[in-house]
This record gives C-alpha cells, sequence and structure tokens, in this order.
C-alpha cells in the first residue's frame, strides 16, 4: 500500500476507530476532551472517555418551545443539531472568581488567583457553533480590552468542527452564512459519512496543531464518490434548513422601526424570562460582583452571565432605563441582528436557533424579523397607493 | 466588657405567623454567625435565646405574616424601635402559606377546626408585613436562602447595596447548567415569572417551579398561563399553581382570581 503523507486543507478518510484513536490521542497530550453526550434525555456537552460516550443514533427534534430526542436508524455519532448549551460556557463561564484579596492588620492583599486552564479539546463543534466562537474571539480578544480568562483558554484550544449532512427544523445558518460547513476556524473538521459504502468520515487538518494529531492517525486516501458523497449531503442539509432569516437590509429594517406597534405585540408574549440570551452561543453580557465576607477579611469579585432582560442590567441612577418587556425585548433583538453589525461588523446571530428551541413560549426570533418585514412591506405599499 | 457592648449595633429577630424556618437558616449561618457575635449585639432570637435586649435596634428581621389584631399593633413597636426593617421569607413578604384562607370566609374553617372557636380571634387574611409598616427590604424565600440573608445583613451593616438579583429563576437554572423541564419535558414551570435566589433547586430534580421565592421583577404571568393552557392544564390547574407558597402576592393573587371568575 503506498505511504499516504498527510498534508493540511486535503481531505482523508477516518473510520469509527480513527476518530476513538484521535480521543486517546487527546488524552495523552492531556487535553481534557469535551463534546455531545446524552444527560437528562438532551444532548449536551461535557467529558468524553471514548466515543461509546457521544450521542450514538440518537438525534434530536426542535420546534419553538420545544426539544425531544429520537432514534435514528442509524449508528451515526454527530447525527444531531444542537442541544441548550454551547461551547461558550468554557470560554465564557456562567460564574467565574476573576479576584480573591484578603484583609490583614488593614492592608488589603490580592490573591493571584490560580487560573491556570487546562488544555482542552472541543469535539463535535457545529460550523454554527464555531462562528459563534470567532465572533466572541472578536469580543473577548481582539478588541482594545482583552479578557485574559477567554485568552488562556483560548490559547489552549483545540477545535475539533463536525459539519452538519441534515439540518434541524430550527436551524438557519445558511441564511446568517455560518454554516452547514465550516470554511476555516477549525483545527480538524469531520465530515461523517453513513451509506452503502459504510460508515466512515471525511477528516482535514486546519491548522498546523489540527495536522500534527492527524499525521498519527490510520487514514486512507478517499474516493471521488466519498468526496461527492459529502458535497451532496452539505448541500442538501443548506437546502432544507428548518427556517430561513431575510438578511438584506436587516439593519434598516429594524433600527428604522424602532417604534412599530409589533414590539407592542411580542411584549405581551415575551416573559423577559432570559433564556434566550443564556442559550444564545454569542451573547457576551456578564455582572460583577463584590462578595465579602461579614468581617470584611475574605472577598470575593465574582463575574456571572447577565442579560438585557433583567431590570438591573440597564440600571442606572434613578431608575431602569430599559423598564418595559418590549423594550427589553427590542434591545436583544435589535443587538444580535442590527446594532451587533455596527459594533463587530458581523451578524450577532448564527442561526443556531437555541433561542427558538428553548424560549418557554416559544418566540421565533425569525418569524419575528418576517412579520415585521411584512408588515413594514404592506405599510409601504399601502402608502404609495394612497399617494397615487 | 461593657463599654464595647453598648457600642456593637443591635440585631432583633421578630416572629409573627410562620413556621420558624427562616429564623432556623439564621441559626444555620453558623460559622458566619460566629463571625459576627464580635461586631453586632443578638438583642432577639426567639429561636437561638429566651433573653431580649432593649431597643432601638440597628437591624430587625422579621419573619412571619400578620393574621391578629395583636400581631397587627407588635410590628408598628417593633418599627418604632428599629433602624432597618427587613422582612424574610414568604410569610413575611406576601403572607406565606396560610394566605391561603384569604380566598376563602375564615369563619368557616375556625368552626370546622376548633372545638371552642370562641377562643380564636384570627383577622380575615394573612398579610405580609409591608401591609402595616414601611419595610426596609424584603428577603424572598420558602425558606430564605441562608447566604442571602447573611448578604443582606453584611450590606446593610456596611451600608452597601445589598446583591439579591431579582430577575427570573431561568437565569439561574440555565447558568446551573440545568435543561429545562418545560421545552424538554412539557413539565409546566413557574421558573421565567418567579424571583431568583433558590438557585433553581426544583428543575436540577427534574421538577417545574413551585415559585417558593414569588413573583420576579416584571412577571409576565399573562403569557405563562397561556402556555400552560396550551400546553393542557385545566382551569383547576391554573388556579392552583397560583395559589401556592405565593398565593396572596398581588400578581399570582390577580392570576388565580381571574381564572376563578372566567
Ligand atoms: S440569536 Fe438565537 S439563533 Fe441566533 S445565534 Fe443566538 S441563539 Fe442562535
Ligand atoms: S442581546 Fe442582550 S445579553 Fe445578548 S449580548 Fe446583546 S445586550 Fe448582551
Ligand atoms: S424571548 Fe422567550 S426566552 Fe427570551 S426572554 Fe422572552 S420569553 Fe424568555
Ligand atoms: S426549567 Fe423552569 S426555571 Fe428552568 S429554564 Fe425552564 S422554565 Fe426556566
Amino acid at each position: 500500500m503506498k505511504k499516504l503523507t498527510i498534508a493540511k486543507n486535503t481531505k482523508y478518510i477516518a473510520d469509527k476507530c480513527s476518530i476513538d484513536s484521535l480521543l486517546t490521542l487527546l488524552k495523552e497530550q492531556k487535553f481534557k476532551t469535551v463534546g455531545p453526550t446524552v444527560r437528562d434525555e438532551t444532548i449536551i456537552y461535557d467529558e468524553l472517555d471514548s466515543i461509546s460516550d457521544l450521542p450514538i443514533g440518537i438525534t434530536d427534534v426542535h420546534e419553538a418551545g420545544s426539544y425531544r430526542l429520537k432514534e435514528r436508524n442509524d449508528k451515526a455519532l454527530f447525527g444531531y443539531n444542537v442541544g441548550p448549551f454551547s461551547f461558550k460556557k468554557y470560554l465564557f463561564p456562567p460564574r467565574l472568581t476573576i479576584l480573591k484579596t484578603k484583609r490583614v492588620d488593614g492592608k488589603i492583599t490580592i490573591i493571584k488567583e490560580n487560573d491556570s486552564v487546562d488544555k482542552l479539546a472541543l469535539l463535535g463543534v457545529k460550523p454554527c457553533e464555531l462562528q459563534a466562537i470567532l465572533i466572541q474571539d472578536k469580543i473577548f480578544i481582539e478588541g482594545e480590552y482583552i479578557d485574559n480568562y477567554y485568552k488562556e483558554q483560548r490559547d489552549n484550544l483545540l477545535i475539533v468542527t463536525t459539519n452538519c449532512t441534515e439540518a434541524g427544523n430550527s436551524c438557519f445558518c445558511t441564511s446568517t452564512q455560518s454554516g452547514p460547513e465550516a470554511k476555516s476556524g477549525f483545527d480538524i473538521a469531520i465530515t461523517e459519512l453513513i451509506d452503502d459504502n459504510g460508515h466512515n468520515f471525511l477528516i482535514e487538518a486546519g491548522t498546523k496543531n489540527g495536522l500534527t494529531f492527524l499525521k498519527k492517525l490510520p487514514l486512507s486516501e478517499p474516493s471521488d464518490n466519498d468526496i461527492e458523497t459529502a458535497v451532496k449531503k452539505i448541500k442538501s442539509a443548506s437546502e432544507n434548513m428548518g427556517r430561513k432569516l431575510e438578511t438584506k437590509n436587516l439593519k434598516e429594517l429594524l433600527l428604522d422601526n424602532l417604534n412599530h406597534p409589533h414590539w407592542e405585540d411580542i411584549a405581551k408574549r415575551c416573559l423577559s424570562c432570559g433564556n434566550c440570551t443564556m442559550v444564545c452561543p454569542t451573547c457576551f453580557c456578564s455582572n460583577i460582583e463584590d462578595v465579602t465576607s461579614l468581617t470584611g477579611e475574605d472577598n470575593e469579585r465574582i463575574r456571572t452571565w447577565d442579560s438585557c432582560f433583567s431590570m438591573e442590567y440597564s440600571y442606572i441612577h434613578g431608575g431602569t432605563v430599559r423598564a418595559s418587556i418590549k423594550s427589553r425585548y427590542r434591545q436583544w433583538m435589535t443587538h444580535k441582528l442590527a446594532s451587533w453589525q455596527e459594533q463587530f461588523n458581523t451578524l450577532g446571530c448564527v442561526g443556531c436557533g437555541r433561542c427558538i428551541v428553548w424560549c418557554p413560549v416559544g418566540i421565533d426570533i425569525t418569524e419575528e424579523t418576517k412579520s415585521l418585514q411584512e408588515q413594514v412591506t404592506a405599510q409601504a405599499e399601502q402608502l404609495a397607493q394612497a399617494e397615487n | 466588657m461593657p463599654l464595647n457592648t453598648a457600642r456593637k449595633p443591635k440585631l432583633a429577630v421578630w416572629k409573627f405567623a410562620s413556621c420558624d424556618g427562616c429564623q432556623l437558616s439564621l441559626l444555620d449561618c453558623e460559622d458566619a454567625l460566629l463571625a459576627i457575635a464580635d461586631s453586632i449585639q443578638i438583642a432577639s432570637f426567639p429561636e437561638a435565646t429566651r433573653a431580649v435586649i432593649r431597643g432601638p435596634y440597628e437591624i430587625s428581621l422579621v419573619e412571619g405574616s400578620i393574621t391578629s389584631a395583636h400581631d397587627a399593633e407588635r410590628i408598628h413597636k417593633i418599627r418604632r424601635l428599629s433602624k432597618t426593617l427587613i422582612t424574610i421569607g414568604a410569610c413575611a413578604t406576601s403572607g406565606g402559606i396560610q394566605a391561603l384562607k384569604n380566598f376563602k370566609d375564615v369563619n368557616e374553617f375556625i368552626n370546622i377546626v376548633y372545638a371552642n372557636p370562641d377562643y380564636i380571634s384570627s383577622l380575615q387574611n394573612s398579610t405580609p408585613i409591608s401591609d402595616h409598616v414601611k419595610v426596609d427590604f424584603e428577603l424572598r424565600g420558602c425558606p430564605i436562602n441562608k447566604n442571602a440573608l447573611v448578604e443582606v445583613c453584611n450590606a446593610y451593616l456596611n451600608r452597601r447595596k445589598p446583591n439579591i438579583p431579582t430577575y427570573s429563576v431561568c437565569m439561574e437554572c440555565k447558568r446551573r447548567g440545568n435543561i429545562c423541564v418545560m421545552v424538554s419535558k412539557g413539565i409546566p414551570c413557574l421558573g421565567p415569572v418567579t424571583h431568583a435566589g433558590c438557585d433553581a433547586i426544583c428543575p436540577a430534580y427534574n421538577r417545574g417551579c413551585y415559585s417558593c421565592f414569588g413573583p420576579s421583577e416584571d412577571p409576565n404571568i399573562k403569557s405563562l398561563s397561556g402556555q400552560f393552557e396550551k400546553t393542557g392544564m385545566s382551569k383547576e390547574e391554573l388556579i392552583r399553581i397560583y395559589r401556592g407558597i405565593n398565593a396572596n402576592s398581588e400578581e399570582f393573587k390577580n392570576e388565580s382570581i381571574f381564572h376563578e371568575q372566567k
């Protein structure tokens, strides 16, 4: 057999054993490996020991406000879309102690936090999630102020992306151009192929780091058919998105209609519970609290996820700026889809659909956008007719 | 050290109609209590000691609701003697589970339950302390969370704002990594309209939230009821879900009455 030379940005064929070997190799290299696994009838991300921890033969069924698991009729390892939690929690933890101080004899000393992070490998990062990480990079490390914890973990991160060959009912990554295939930003990318030829994976290294691992795996050369099948499957996923978001003139649509009655209509349904911001892989807001012991000797500064749906979020001297649910929902949606573009030169939404699925009353960001779009268009047409 | 004792701020705990559970949370603060024993003087604490030191008090913690004419007077005395008055627990902040009687004729109960109804003097309604006197801070929960209690006392003693979030339980639920029981299992949950503070303990054990902490800062109860109805909840169930530990809180009371009269 001809010896394969493994190069970057080139696709090879791996089988299930090679994927398992990849996990073993990562562990040998002292990586904490996290990825999808079933817990409580849900696919969440947690530590993986071997590929048997993956949600083998299981998929997720999404509706607005509803999530259920279902058995597949194959043994796919990555045959699901997205669960409630994104990988955000690893780089931007829900609760983080950022400082500890101690007061001795009236003098306050900062106890340096032992913040050293684990080497972390994320397995099964869907393209939309990868895009979300790239967006959070802009926020936490590419701007003027750098988040130390995020940076340290990001520098010790290996990303194994799995491209989507089926789209979920709440997915719209085609609209946000974040999937179903990852173009860059990964260390390793995998596309799962299950057909008459068996159960294989197209695998590719995107970075030098990824390449060193690929070189140690048992791989073979893909046939033209393998490559074609992958292209077809990804294309089919792209054409079968459960949802769609019209992004053309989106910023103008939202920012020009801040007083549209549709916001009131949403406010009647929105609970202002904050679930959508908690599950969104790009939302980055946090609150910082100083916690002091009663004696004032031991103090901690703690950062927790916050949300623009809380009243305190916009509290300034004298009161809350966004006192109504209407203004809070509007903040969320206009930030994600409009002002984010001004702030970070990209949409704040990667089309993962989590905010739709995990909203207890099933408010759908794509439906609300469409409804506003239709109402505004209809009103413009009426106006034009009246003028004629 | 009598001189020193005199200068220590006095903290008093008062009990009205309640189960004492919230006071026990305070006793449960062992380490923290010991730590402050040096800097404050516990002037009254029925669950811990019978001794009462005379006021005025820097901080009064009030547990329980007002259910008798005698208590309605007593709370005014306590208010006059207290620089800061903090109510603790669902009884004190909304009327508690005993406020279920507010929805019925109390004399009927009294006649059924007591052999000699004449000896019973009880008001028709169980009401929160804030219906009677000015309250400086309300700490929610049934029971209260002991760390939150330490935080509130700490904040008042150090003249800063307590870090007690008023948003929904859902925020804590997601931060804790719970899987939403409404979305993943269709279990009704009051979390979206309930004040945070319990760290979403019920959803962590696969149950819906019962709202031990009462309504959140700006609850959209109508919308949640609509969702419950969609998932098949009956009128009786809807009335019952809001008639729990915080049945007498304004928002829950209005909602349960609305469904009753529908
Ligand atoms: S806004 Fe919704 S669909 Fe978009 S990235 Fe956030 S959670 Fe996903
Ligand atoms: S949508 Fe709200 S929570 Fe999310 S990033 Fe924007 S302001 Fe923050
Ligand atoms: S849109 Fe849904 S998830 Fe978001 S705050 Fe409103 S009710 Fe909660
Ligand atoms: S389980 Fe209840 S508290 Fe938790 S997110 Fe769902 S609705 Fe909110």
